[in-house]
Protein backbone atom coordinates (compact mmCIF):
# COMPACT_ATOMS: atom_id res chain seq x y z
CA UNK A 1 0.00 0.00 0.00
CA UNK A 2 1.23 3.50 -0.75
CA UNK A 3 2.50 5.64 2.09
CA UNK A 4 -0.03 7.74 3.99
CA UNK A 5 1.03 10.82 5.94
CA UNK A 6 -1.09 13.30 7.86
CA UNK A 7 0.07 16.83 8.62
CA UNK A 8 -1.69 17.99 11.75
CA UNK A 9 -1.82 20.30 14.74
CA UNK A 10 -2.51 18.68 18.12
CA UNK A 11 -5.48 20.84 19.35
CA UNK A 12 -7.31 20.86 16.01
CA UNK A 13 -10.69 19.06 15.90
CA UNK A 14 -10.48 19.17 12.08
CA UNK A 15 -7.26 17.14 12.18
CA UNK A 16 -8.89 14.63 14.52
CA UNK A 17 -11.72 14.06 12.01
CA UNK A 18 -9.10 12.67 9.65
CA UNK A 19 -7.31 10.66 12.38
CA UNK A 20 -10.59 9.00 13.39
CA UNK A 21 -11.58 8.19 9.79
CA UNK A 22 -8.21 6.58 9.08
CA UNK A 23 -8.25 4.61 12.34
CA UNK A 24 -11.85 3.44 11.85
CA UNK A 25 -10.80 2.05 8.48
CA UNK A 26 -7.60 0.57 9.89
CA UNK A 27 -5.36 2.59 7.57
CA UNK A 28 -1.73 2.89 8.70
CA UNK A 29 -0.36 6.41 8.54
CA UNK A 30 2.47 8.61 9.77
CA UNK A 31 1.41 11.64 11.75
CA UNK A 32 3.51 14.78 11.40
CA UNK A 33 2.94 17.58 13.91
CA UNK A 34 3.07 21.06 12.41
CA UNK A 35 4.22 24.13 14.27
CA UNK A 36 1.75 26.60 12.83
CA UNK A 37 3.78 29.56 14.07
CA UNK A 38 6.64 28.28 11.91
CA UNK A 39 5.11 26.42 8.97
CA UNK A 40 7.20 23.65 7.53
CA UNK A 41 8.38 23.45 3.95
CA UNK A 42 6.27 20.29 3.73
CA UNK A 43 3.05 22.13 4.62
CA UNK A 44 3.77 25.04 2.29
CA UNK A 45 4.52 22.60 -0.52
CA UNK A 46 1.51 20.39 0.00
CA UNK A 47 -1.08 23.05 0.78
CA UNK A 48 0.22 26.16 -0.95
CA UNK A 49 -3.27 27.60 -1.43
CA UNK A 50 -4.51 27.70 2.15
CA UNK A 51 -1.38 26.74 4.15
CA UNK A 52 -3.59 24.98 6.70
CA UNK A 53 -3.85 21.60 8.35
CA UNK A 54 -5.07 18.87 8.07
CA UNK A 55 -3.33 17.78 4.86
CA UNK A 56 -3.41 14.12 3.83
CA UNK A 57 -0.54 12.93 1.66
CA UNK A 58 -1.17 9.61 -0.06
CA UNK A 59 1.53 8.21 -2.33
CA UNK A 60 3.01 11.70 -2.54
CA UNK A 61 -0.27 13.36 -3.57
CA UNK A 62 -1.76 15.94 -1.22
CA UNK A 63 -5.40 16.51 -0.32
CA UNK A 64 -6.47 19.48 1.81
CA UNK A 65 -9.71 20.58 3.56
CA UNK A 66 -10.99 18.11 6.15
CA UNK A 67 -14.35 17.43 4.45
CA UNK A 68 -12.68 16.81 1.08
CA UNK A 69 -10.18 14.52 2.82
CA UNK A 70 -13.00 12.56 4.52
CA UNK A 71 -14.73 11.95 1.17
CA UNK A 72 -11.37 10.86 -0.32
CA UNK A 73 -10.75 8.44 2.55
CA UNK A 74 -14.27 7.01 2.19
CA UNK A 75 -13.70 6.29 -1.50
CA UNK A 76 -10.14 5.09 -1.32
CA UNK A 77 -10.67 2.73 1.64
CA UNK A 78 -14.29 1.54 1.37
CA UNK A 79 -14.10 -0.84 4.38
CA UNK A 80 -16.18 0.24 7.39
CA UNK A 81 -18.15 2.80 5.40
CA UNK A 82 -18.76 6.15 7.09
CA UNK A 83 -21.54 7.25 4.74
CA UNK A 84 -24.82 5.41 4.03
CA UNK A 85 -24.98 3.41 0.81
CA UNK A 86 -28.40 4.70 -0.24
CA UNK A 87 -27.94 7.92 -2.27
CA UNK A 88 -30.79 9.73 -0.53
CA UNK A 89 -29.53 8.79 2.94
CA UNK A 90 -26.04 9.83 1.86
CA UNK A 91 -27.41 13.18 0.68
CA UNK A 92 -29.06 13.68 4.08
CA UNK A 93 -25.76 13.00 5.86
CA UNK A 94 -24.01 15.52 3.61
CA UNK A 95 -26.83 18.03 4.20
CA UNK A 96 -26.22 17.92 7.96
CA UNK A 97 -22.49 18.24 7.44
CA UNK A 98 -23.14 21.41 5.39
CA UNK A 99 -25.59 22.62 8.05
CA UNK A 100 -22.86 22.41 10.67
CA UNK A 101 -20.51 24.34 8.40
CA UNK A 102 -22.97 27.06 7.41
CA UNK A 103 -25.12 27.58 10.48
CA UNK A 104 -22.83 26.78 13.37
CA UNK A 105 -19.67 28.55 12.31
CA UNK A 106 -20.93 32.15 12.60
CA UNK A 107 -22.63 31.37 15.91
CA UNK A 108 -19.45 29.77 17.21
CA UNK A 109 -17.44 32.79 16.14
CA UNK A 110 -19.82 34.96 18.17
CA UNK A 111 -19.83 32.61 21.19
CA UNK A 112 -16.15 31.86 21.74
CA UNK A 113 -14.86 35.44 22.20
CA UNK A 114 -18.07 36.67 23.85
CA UNK A 115 -17.80 38.62 27.10
CA UNK A 116 -20.27 39.61 29.79
CA UNK A 117 -23.93 39.31 28.83
CA UNK A 118 -23.07 38.54 25.21
CA UNK A 119 -22.13 35.07 26.40
CA UNK A 120 -25.65 34.14 27.49
CA UNK A 121 -27.10 35.55 24.29
CA UNK A 122 -24.60 33.65 22.12
CA UNK A 123 -25.14 30.45 24.15
CA UNK A 124 -28.88 30.72 23.58
CA UNK A 125 -28.39 31.12 19.80
CA UNK A 126 -26.09 28.12 19.83
CA UNK A 127 -28.71 26.08 21.71
CA UNK A 128 -31.40 27.00 19.14
CA UNK A 129 -29.27 25.72 16.28
CA UNK A 130 -28.21 22.62 18.19
CA UNK A 131 -31.87 21.90 18.99
CA UNK A 132 -32.54 21.62 15.26
CA UNK A 133 -29.64 19.18 14.92
CA UNK A 134 -30.85 17.22 17.95
CA UNK A 135 -34.46 17.01 16.75
CA UNK A 136 -34.04 16.53 13.04
CA UNK A 137 -30.71 14.81 12.61
CA UNK A 138 -30.01 12.83 15.78
CA UNK A 139 -33.61 12.11 16.77
CA UNK A 140 -33.79 9.04 19.01
CA UNK A 141 -30.69 7.45 17.51
CA UNK A 142 -27.65 6.64 19.58
CA UNK A 143 -25.37 8.22 17.01
CA UNK A 144 -25.91 10.44 13.95
CA UNK A 145 -24.86 7.41 11.93
CA UNK A 146 -27.46 5.18 13.64
CA UNK A 147 -26.19 2.28 15.75
CA UNK A 148 -22.55 3.03 14.93
CA UNK A 149 -20.72 6.30 14.28
CA UNK A 150 -20.51 7.68 10.78
CA UNK A 151 -19.19 10.74 8.99
CA UNK A 152 -21.73 13.09 10.57
CA UNK A 153 -20.62 12.00 14.07
CA UNK A 154 -16.99 12.53 13.08
CA UNK A 155 -17.68 16.00 11.71
CA UNK A 156 -19.70 17.00 14.80
CA UNK A 157 -17.04 15.43 17.02
CA UNK A 158 -15.78 18.85 18.08
CA UNK A 159 -18.97 19.21 20.16
CA UNK A 160 -18.20 16.04 22.10
CA UNK A 161 -14.81 16.98 23.56
CA UNK A 162 -13.29 20.25 22.40
CA UNK A 163 -16.49 22.09 23.14
CA UNK A 164 -16.39 21.29 26.88
CA UNK A 165 -13.03 23.06 27.08
CA UNK A 166 -14.40 26.02 25.15
CA UNK A 167 -17.47 26.18 27.41
CA UNK A 168 -15.19 26.24 30.43
CA UNK A 169 -13.05 28.99 28.91
CA UNK A 170 -16.14 31.08 28.07
CA UNK A 171 -17.80 30.33 31.41
CA UNK A 172 -21.29 29.69 30.02
CA UNK A 173 -22.46 26.16 29.18
CA UNK A 174 -24.34 25.39 25.97
CA UNK A 175 -24.92 21.63 25.92
CA UNK A 176 -27.03 21.48 29.09
CA UNK A 177 -28.67 18.09 29.72
CA UNK A 178 -31.94 19.81 30.61
CA UNK A 179 -32.05 21.72 27.30
CA UNK A 180 -30.34 19.31 24.89
CA UNK A 181 -30.80 15.89 26.54
CA UNK A 182 -30.24 13.70 23.49
CA UNK A 183 -27.22 15.67 22.28
CA UNK A 184 -25.80 15.54 25.79
CA UNK A 185 -26.23 11.75 25.75
CA UNK A 186 -24.60 11.60 22.32
CA UNK A 187 -21.56 13.48 23.68
CA UNK A 188 -21.05 10.77 26.31
CA UNK A 189 -21.72 7.89 23.91
CA UNK A 190 -19.38 9.30 21.28
CA UNK A 191 -16.50 9.69 23.71
CA UNK A 192 -16.90 6.04 24.75
CA UNK A 193 -16.38 4.66 21.24
CA UNK A 194 -12.95 3.00 21.48
CA UNK A 195 -11.38 4.63 18.39
CA UNK A 196 -12.50 8.03 19.67
CA UNK A 197 -11.56 7.40 23.31
CA UNK A 198 -8.07 6.32 22.29
CA UNK A 199 -7.57 9.30 19.98
CA UNK A 200 -8.22 12.54 21.78
CA UNK A 201 -5.84 15.35 22.77
CA UNK A 202 -4.85 15.77 26.41
CA UNK A 203 -7.73 17.46 28.22
CA UNK A 204 -5.62 19.70 30.48
CA UNK A 205 -3.45 20.88 27.62
CA UNK A 206 -6.50 21.53 25.44
CA UNK A 207 -8.22 23.56 28.16
CA UNK A 208 -5.09 25.68 28.62
CA UNK A 209 -4.83 26.14 24.85
CA UNK A 210 -8.43 27.39 24.55
CA UNK A 211 -8.13 29.67 27.57
CA UNK A 212 -5.07 31.32 26.02
CA UNK A 213 -6.70 31.51 22.59
CA UNK A 214 -9.83 33.08 24.04
CA UNK A 215 -7.79 35.67 25.94
CA UNK A 216 -6.06 36.65 22.69
CA UNK A 217 -9.38 36.91 20.84
CA UNK A 218 -11.04 38.93 23.60
CA UNK A 219 -8.17 41.41 23.77
CA UNK A 220 -8.10 41.72 19.97
CA UNK A 221 -11.82 42.51 19.88
CA UNK A 222 -11.32 46.02 18.53
CA UNK A 223 -10.00 44.48 15.27
CA UNK A 224 -11.06 41.33 13.43
CA UNK A 225 -10.36 38.02 15.28
CA UNK A 226 -7.12 36.19 14.44
CA UNK A 227 -7.82 33.73 11.57
CA UNK A 228 -7.37 30.12 12.53
CA UNK A 229 -4.47 28.16 11.06
CA UNK A 230 -6.40 24.93 11.10
CA UNK A 231 -9.12 24.66 8.56
CA UNK A 232 -12.67 25.34 9.51
CA UNK A 233 -14.30 23.14 6.90
CA UNK B 1 -36.38 1.69 -11.96
CA UNK B 2 -40.01 0.77 -12.73
CA UNK B 3 -42.52 3.37 -13.81
CA UNK B 4 -41.95 7.03 -14.58
CA UNK B 5 -39.51 8.99 -12.46
CA UNK B 6 -40.57 12.22 -10.82
CA UNK B 7 -37.85 14.87 -10.86
CA UNK B 8 -38.87 18.30 -9.59
CA UNK B 9 -36.58 21.28 -8.98
CA UNK B 10 -37.81 24.10 -6.76
CA UNK B 11 -35.82 27.17 -7.74
CA UNK B 12 -35.79 30.89 -8.29
CA UNK B 13 -34.89 32.61 -11.55
CA UNK B 14 -32.26 34.91 -10.00
CA UNK B 15 -30.55 32.34 -7.79
CA UNK B 16 -27.20 31.00 -8.98
CA UNK B 17 -27.70 28.07 -6.59
CA UNK B 18 -30.81 26.79 -8.32
CA UNK B 19 -29.20 27.46 -11.72
CA UNK B 20 -26.48 24.96 -10.75
CA UNK B 21 -29.02 22.21 -10.29
CA UNK B 22 -30.75 23.01 -13.59
CA UNK B 23 -27.41 23.09 -15.39
CA UNK B 24 -26.39 19.72 -13.93
CA UNK B 25 -29.60 18.12 -15.24
CA UNK B 26 -29.08 19.72 -18.65
CA UNK B 27 -25.49 18.44 -18.82
CA UNK B 28 -26.68 14.95 -17.94
CA UNK B 29 -29.61 15.19 -20.33
CA UNK B 30 -32.16 14.42 -17.61
CA UNK B 31 -35.60 16.04 -18.02
CA UNK B 32 -37.00 17.76 -14.92
CA UNK B 33 -40.02 19.72 -13.83
CA UNK B 34 -39.30 23.22 -12.57
CA UNK B 35 -41.24 25.08 -9.90
CA UNK B 36 -40.52 28.80 -9.61
CA UNK B 37 -40.63 29.90 -5.97
CA UNK B 38 -41.59 33.36 -4.82
CA UNK B 39 -39.66 34.20 -1.63
CA UNK B 40 -42.54 36.26 -0.30
CA UNK B 41 -45.01 33.47 -0.93
CA UNK B 42 -43.26 30.11 -0.62
CA UNK B 43 -45.16 27.04 -1.78
CA UNK B 44 -46.31 24.58 0.90
CA UNK B 45 -44.17 21.95 -0.87
CA UNK B 46 -41.00 23.99 -0.32
CA UNK B 47 -41.79 24.44 3.37
CA UNK B 48 -42.50 20.71 3.66
CA UNK B 49 -39.43 19.58 1.74
CA UNK B 50 -36.90 21.97 3.27
CA UNK B 51 -38.24 22.66 6.76
CA UNK B 52 -34.76 23.39 8.14
CA UNK B 53 -33.77 26.24 5.84
CA UNK B 54 -36.96 26.90 3.83
CA UNK B 55 -34.66 27.81 0.92
CA UNK B 56 -34.22 26.87 -2.70
CA UNK B 57 -32.93 24.91 -4.49
CA UNK B 58 -34.66 21.72 -3.42
CA UNK B 59 -34.67 18.64 -5.60
CA UNK B 60 -37.61 16.29 -5.08
CA UNK B 61 -36.83 12.90 -6.62
CA UNK B 62 -39.70 10.41 -6.53
CA UNK B 63 -41.11 12.27 -3.55
CA UNK B 64 -37.83 12.40 -1.59
CA UNK B 65 -36.34 15.86 -0.99
CA UNK B 66 -32.69 16.87 -1.13
CA UNK B 67 -31.54 20.39 -0.20
CA UNK B 68 -28.25 22.38 -0.47
CA UNK B 69 -26.98 22.89 -4.00
CA UNK B 70 -23.66 21.03 -3.67
CA UNK B 71 -25.34 18.12 -1.89
CA UNK B 72 -27.92 17.99 -4.68
CA UNK B 73 -25.20 17.94 -7.37
CA UNK B 74 -23.37 15.05 -5.67
CA UNK B 75 -26.71 13.21 -5.46
CA UNK B 76 -27.45 13.79 -9.15
CA UNK B 77 -24.02 12.45 -10.05
CA UNK B 78 -24.58 9.28 -8.01
CA UNK B 79 -28.10 8.50 -9.10
CA UNK B 80 -27.90 9.17 -12.84
CA UNK B 81 -24.94 7.16 -14.03
CA UNK B 82 -25.68 6.27 -17.68
CA UNK B 83 -24.97 9.79 -18.91
CA UNK B 84 -22.17 12.39 -18.91
CA UNK B 85 -20.19 12.37 -15.64
CA UNK B 86 -19.72 15.50 -13.59
CA UNK B 87 -16.80 14.16 -11.55
CA UNK B 88 -13.65 12.23 -12.53
CA UNK B 89 -13.46 8.54 -11.52
CA UNK B 90 -10.07 8.75 -9.83
CA UNK B 91 -10.48 9.60 -6.11
CA UNK B 92 -7.49 11.97 -6.10
CA UNK B 93 -8.69 13.89 -9.16
CA UNK B 94 -12.16 13.97 -7.61
CA UNK B 95 -10.67 15.45 -4.43
CA UNK B 96 -8.93 18.17 -6.47
CA UNK B 97 -12.23 19.11 -8.10
CA UNK B 98 -14.03 19.15 -4.74
CA UNK B 99 -11.30 21.31 -3.19
CA UNK B 100 -11.68 24.01 -5.87
CA UNK B 101 -15.49 23.71 -5.92
CA UNK B 102 -15.37 24.38 -2.18
CA UNK B 103 -12.97 27.29 -2.68
CA UNK B 104 -15.14 28.95 -5.31
CA UNK B 105 -18.36 28.24 -3.42
CA UNK B 106 -17.16 29.64 -0.09
CA UNK B 107 -14.76 32.46 -0.85
CA UNK B 108 -16.58 34.74 -3.28
CA UNK B 109 -20.20 35.24 -2.21
CA UNK B 110 -19.72 37.57 0.76
CA UNK B 111 -16.92 39.57 -0.79
CA UNK B 112 -18.90 40.15 -4.00
CA UNK B 113 -21.87 41.35 -1.94
CA UNK B 114 -19.60 43.90 -0.26
CA UNK B 115 -18.24 45.04 -3.62
CA UNK B 116 -21.72 45.60 -5.08
CA UNK B 117 -23.17 47.23 -1.97
CA UNK B 118 -20.36 49.65 -1.10
CA UNK B 119 -18.13 52.36 -2.49
CA UNK B 120 -14.93 54.22 -1.60
CA UNK B 121 -12.43 52.67 0.81
CA UNK B 122 -14.63 49.74 1.87
CA UNK B 123 -15.13 48.74 -1.74
CA UNK B 124 -11.43 49.27 -2.55
CA UNK B 125 -10.42 46.93 0.24
CA UNK B 126 -12.92 44.27 -0.87
CA UNK B 127 -11.75 44.59 -4.48
CA UNK B 128 -8.17 44.08 -3.46
CA UNK B 129 -9.19 40.96 -1.50
CA UNK B 130 -11.11 39.52 -4.43
CA UNK B 131 -8.19 40.19 -6.78
CA UNK B 132 -6.00 38.11 -4.46
CA UNK B 133 -8.53 35.27 -4.56
CA UNK B 134 -8.74 35.48 -8.35
CA UNK B 135 -4.96 35.23 -8.59
CA UNK B 136 -4.89 32.15 -6.34
CA UNK B 137 -7.67 30.56 -8.38
CA UNK B 138 -5.97 31.32 -11.71
CA UNK B 139 -2.86 29.56 -10.40
CA UNK B 140 -4.85 26.68 -8.92
CA UNK B 141 -6.84 25.79 -12.02
CA UNK B 142 -3.67 25.20 -14.04
CA UNK B 143 -3.86 21.54 -12.97
CA UNK B 144 -7.13 21.22 -14.88
CA UNK B 145 -5.74 22.79 -18.03
CA UNK B 146 -2.31 21.19 -18.43
CA UNK B 147 -1.88 22.63 -21.92
CA UNK B 148 -2.41 26.09 -20.47
CA UNK B 149 -3.82 27.14 -23.78
CA UNK B 150 -5.79 30.33 -23.29
CA UNK B 151 -8.04 29.58 -26.25
CA UNK B 152 -9.88 26.33 -25.65
CA UNK B 153 -13.34 24.92 -25.90
CA UNK B 154 -15.20 23.75 -22.85
CA UNK B 155 -16.75 20.63 -24.27
CA UNK B 156 -18.25 18.49 -21.54
CA UNK B 157 -19.12 20.49 -18.48
CA UNK B 158 -18.11 19.00 -15.15
CA UNK B 159 -18.90 19.93 -11.56
CA UNK B 160 -16.22 22.61 -11.42
CA UNK B 161 -17.43 24.17 -14.69
CA UNK B 162 -21.00 24.20 -13.36
CA UNK B 163 -20.04 25.95 -10.12
CA UNK B 164 -17.70 28.38 -11.89
CA UNK B 165 -20.40 29.28 -14.47
CA UNK B 166 -22.95 30.12 -11.81
CA UNK B 167 -20.48 32.16 -9.77
CA UNK B 168 -18.29 33.91 -12.35
CA UNK B 169 -20.41 34.42 -15.47
CA UNK B 170 -22.26 37.22 -13.72
CA UNK B 171 -19.03 39.07 -12.92
CA UNK B 172 -18.94 40.97 -16.23
CA UNK B 173 -22.27 42.59 -15.36
CA UNK B 174 -20.94 43.52 -11.91
CA UNK B 175 -17.79 44.93 -13.54
CA UNK B 176 -19.92 47.14 -15.77
CA UNK B 177 -22.06 48.35 -12.86
CA UNK B 178 -19.15 49.20 -10.53
CA UNK B 179 -16.82 50.40 -13.29
CA UNK B 180 -13.89 48.18 -12.32
CA UNK B 181 -12.43 44.88 -13.49
CA UNK B 182 -12.60 41.78 -11.32
CA UNK B 183 -11.25 39.12 -13.69
CA UNK B 184 -8.53 40.85 -15.71
CA UNK B 185 -7.66 39.15 -19.04
CA UNK B 186 -4.07 40.31 -18.77
CA UNK B 187 -3.38 39.48 -15.13
CA UNK B 188 -5.26 36.17 -15.02
CA UNK B 189 -5.57 35.04 -18.65
CA UNK B 190 -6.37 31.40 -17.94
CA UNK B 191 -9.27 32.12 -15.59
CA UNK B 192 -10.52 34.86 -17.92
CA UNK B 193 -10.52 32.52 -20.96
CA UNK B 194 -12.18 29.74 -19.00
CA UNK B 195 -15.00 31.97 -17.72
CA UNK B 196 -15.47 33.45 -21.19
CA UNK B 197 -15.67 29.97 -22.77
CA UNK B 198 -18.14 28.90 -20.06
CA UNK B 199 -20.32 31.91 -20.77
CA UNK B 200 -20.45 30.98 -24.44
CA UNK B 201 -21.34 27.31 -23.84
CA UNK B 202 -24.87 26.63 -25.17
CA UNK B 203 -26.10 24.93 -21.98
CA UNK B 204 -24.76 27.70 -19.74
CA UNK B 205 -26.40 30.27 -22.01
CA UNK B 206 -29.72 28.48 -21.43
CA UNK B 207 -29.63 29.18 -17.70
CA UNK B 208 -27.67 32.33 -16.93
CA UNK B 209 -29.32 35.73 -16.81
CA UNK B 210 -28.30 37.62 -19.98
CA UNK B 211 -25.70 40.36 -19.44
CA UNK B 212 -27.92 43.34 -20.28
CA UNK B 213 -30.74 42.14 -18.07
CA UNK B 214 -28.37 41.53 -15.16
CA UNK B 215 -26.85 45.02 -15.57
CA UNK B 216 -30.36 46.53 -15.53
CA UNK B 217 -31.07 44.73 -12.23
CA UNK B 218 -27.72 45.19 -10.50
CA UNK B 219 -27.44 48.88 -11.29
CA UNK B 220 -30.52 50.07 -9.38
CA UNK B 221 -29.91 47.43 -6.66
CA UNK B 222 -26.43 48.83 -6.06
CA UNK B 223 -27.84 52.35 -5.98
CA UNK B 224 -30.35 51.35 -3.31
CA UNK B 225 -27.41 50.61 -0.99
CA UNK B 226 -24.97 53.39 -1.84
CA UNK B 227 -27.58 56.12 -2.31
CA UNK B 228 -30.63 55.03 -0.36
CA UNK B 229 -33.70 57.24 -0.83
CA UNK B 230 -34.22 59.68 2.11
CA UNK B 231 -37.36 57.84 3.33
CA UNK B 232 -35.34 54.67 4.08
CA UNK B 233 -33.10 54.46 7.12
Amino acid sequence: MEEVKLLGFWPSPFVYRVIWALKLKDVQFDYIEEDLSNKSELLLRYNPVLKKVPVLIHGGKAIAESLVILEYIEETWPQNPLLPKDPHEKALARFWIQFGLEKMRPIHQAYFPAIGEEREKAAKQYQEVLKIVEDQCLGDQRFFGGETIGMVDIVYGMLAYWFECMEEAVGVKVIEPSILPRLHAWVNNFKQVSVIKDNLPHHGKLLAYYKTLREKLVSARSTLPTPSNHDAS
Amino acid sequence: MAGKESVIVHGMWASPYSKRVELAFKVKGIPYEYVEEDFKNKTPELLKYNPVHKKIPVLVHNGKPIAESLVILEYIEEVWKDCPQLLPNDPYEKAQVRFWVDFINQKFTDIMMTIIKTKGEVQEKALSQVHELIKVLDEGIKIFFPDGNPTFEVKNLGLLDIIASTVFCSFSATEEVIGAKIIDPEKTPLLYSWVKALGEHPLVMEIIIPHEKLVSILGPWRQSFINPPPSQS
